[in-house]
């Protein structure tokens, strides 16, 4: 009996360790980011273009072309991934061609995103003769954050009561009304969660955009979606592998790794805040 | 009829075609991963492909499009990863599902989810200013760019799948299998490792299978801390260069419509393949943990 409790002590704790351990890994990720990056950030880094060969200056239009594409990603994605979720939640039923549906999607969120990127390459940049722009990143990005939205969404929408549905049903409302007046309406924070999260995603991908429009160094901002354009996450890539003087820039690297983190994670920070009052606003109604 | 019941009805039929999309989408990829991907095999035969190790698209005179030493690299650094992940992160998924308190469950979650929120070239770039040298200075190797690097990169990437996965099928194992144990007087230990965790089994396979199939997809993260070398790896200190990383590298330097463009594209399918393998098989064995009381 005794060995029994110190094996199940031993046993606890080296799982406490490991949790411990994980915790450790995101801890020591951000303060060797923000240790080493908060240094160069001021607003000549934020809002300078890069200069001498990119090492000196700032990441501007590098930080403008993540929100450029990003813009996009979400006019495509959006709209697609809500109807998608709203067909897969309120219409489908469980026959043949909607099972597809849903094998597709599962299949879909595991594709790498490298995969993704000849996708694009070969579809938008070649087929559909879109360029290297920041359109055909944008859709490309847009295809794979959709199964992540959908999934999201429908999750939103699978949370409000069957009663709302009935209530709008019965005074005479069509399928559609019911969902606009009182589904979407108390889905919406859920929608807007996943969405967010969706987009910090793609914000961050770099395999995508590798060869559907990222440039390497522009002296203008994109002046339309056909042109190409700079972004945070190519950047620090080629700071920390292709430049000429890496160890010169490793500041620079840093900075940009800084700023790049700084963006996901206040993404990920609201999309959590909102979660969280909507779990607690949702607690008051039911 | 109604104008209203009209739009009902195309609105469900809109839905219908939005959805319809990612059928067609998946479709796509796969169809036009084969279709350029086929074209390559006009010039390489499937045996110079699938067992050569001889990887030099662009040699003068006569080029070689053997893929043994990259495939073997995705799986050298998948397997380095998982032998890592697989132990931290089923047992922080048993912590977070059977231990801790429902406080430090809501609390530890969405930290967790911060890990996965991490961009892949920013843990390349860690992988480039610290691990790669921290390596390099303890197995005193002169450059730390090296599978081991991918695998130790790779695993820290894995880990919020696996838990969030095996957190969720360990969770599921109905209350009455651990109160059964404790009545025969089995303390918390012996019930999570003889009762619990095996009820999870499958769920937690499932979990594994997801972890594995993000690493072997990965591509920013083993482009950058690998080393990219094409030779045959020998061991977790040499530097590799996977499937992944070899596309990234190359297609922006390769004509449109050359046997080099084509054989990328052949490549794009593999992976492609291997991905929906892994999602398949781990969708099958998830299906099977829900116990239905």
């Amino acid at each position: 009996m005794r060995q029994n409790s110190l094996q199940q002590r031993l046993g606890l704790n080296t799982l406490r360790f490991f949790v411990l351990l994980v915790l450790l890994f995101l801890g020591i990720i951000l303060w060797e980011v923000f240790s080493k990056g908060s240094g160069v950030i001021n607003s000549g880094f934020l809002f300078d273009y890069p200069r001498k060969g990119m090492t000196l200056g700032g990441i501007f239009p590098t930080i403008m072309g993540t929100i450029f594409v990003t813009l996009v990603t979400t006019i495509f994605a959006i709209p697609m991934g809500i109807a998608t979720a709203i067909y897969l939640s309120e219409y489908a039923n469980d026959n043949g061609i909607n099972r597809l549906i849903r094998a597709s999607i599962r299949n879909l969120a595991g594709v790498p995103s490298i995969i993704y990127g000849l996708f694009g390459v070969a579809v938008f940049v070649q087929g559909m003769g879109l360029g290297s722009s920041v359109l055909s990143s944008g859709l490309t990005l847009g295809l794979l954050t959709l199964p992540y939205i959908i999934t999201t969404t429908e999750e939103a929408l699978k949370n409000v009561p069957h009663s709302y549905r009935e209530g709008a049903l019965a005074l005479g409302a069509t399928k559609w009304e019911a969902i606009w007046t009182n589904v979407l309406p108390s889905a919406v924070s859920g929608i807007v969660t996943g969405s967010i999260l969706g987009l910090s995603r793609a914000a961050g991908e770099t395999a995508p955009i590798l060869f559907t429009g990222v440039a390497f160094y522009l002296r203008y901002l994109p002046g339309s979606v056909y042109d190409s354009f700079m972004a945070m996450p190519y950047h620090l890539y080629i700071l920390s592998t292709q430049h000429h003087a890496i160890e010169e820039v490793r500041p620079l690297a840093y900075g940009t790794a800084l700023v790049l983190l700084s963006l996901v994670f206040v993404l990920n920070i609201i999309a959590f805040i909102i979660r969280y009052r909507y779990r607690n606003f949702n607690k008051a109604r039911i | 009829m109604q104008k209203r019941h009209f739009i009902d009805i195309a609105i469900k039929w809109l839905f219908f075609g939005a959805a319809a999309t990612s059928v067609m989408v998946l479709l796509g990829i796969f169809g036009m991963l084969l279709f350029n991907g086929v074209k390559a095999f006009a010039h390489i035969s499937l045996a110079e492909f699938f067992f050569s190790s001889n990887w030099n698209p662009s040699a003068y005179g006569k080029p070689s499009y053997g893929i043994l030493a990259m495939l073997t690299s995705t799986f050298l650094v998948t397997l380095g990863a998982m032998l890592l992940a697989v132990p931290l992160g089923v047992g922080a998924a048993t912590y977070l599902a059977q231990v801790a308190t429902e406080k430090t469950r809501l609390i530890l979650k969405p930290v967790i989810e911060l890990l996965a929120a991490i961009p892949s070239v920013v843990v390349g770039f860690i992988g480039i200013v610290m691990v790669g040298p921290f390596i390099a200075r303890v197995f005193g190797l002169s450059n730390g760019l090296t599978a081991l690097n991918g695998a130790i990169l790779l695993a820290v990437m894995s880990l919020p799948t696996i838990i969030t996965v095996a957190e969720d099928a360990i969770r599921s194992v109905p209350n009455s299998f651990k109160e059964a144990s404790y009545s025969l007087g089995a303390n918390q230990w012996t019930t999570l490792i003889k009762v619990v965790l095996p009820a999870a089994y499958s769920g937690i396979i499932a979990a594994i299978i997801l972890g594995m199939g993000r690493a072997i997809g990965e591509t920013m993260t083993v482009l950058m801390a690998t080393g990219n070398a094409l030779a045959m790896p020998r061991g977790f200190f040499d530097p590799v260069r996977t499937m992944t990383a070899t596309i990234a590298i190359e297609l922006g330097e390769v004509p449109y419509g050359t046997t080099h463009y084509y054989s990328l594209f052949a490549v794009g399918a593999l992976l492609f393949l291997i991905s929906l393998v892994v999602n398949l098989l781990a969708e099958n064995l998830a299906g099977r943990y829900r116990y239905k009381l």
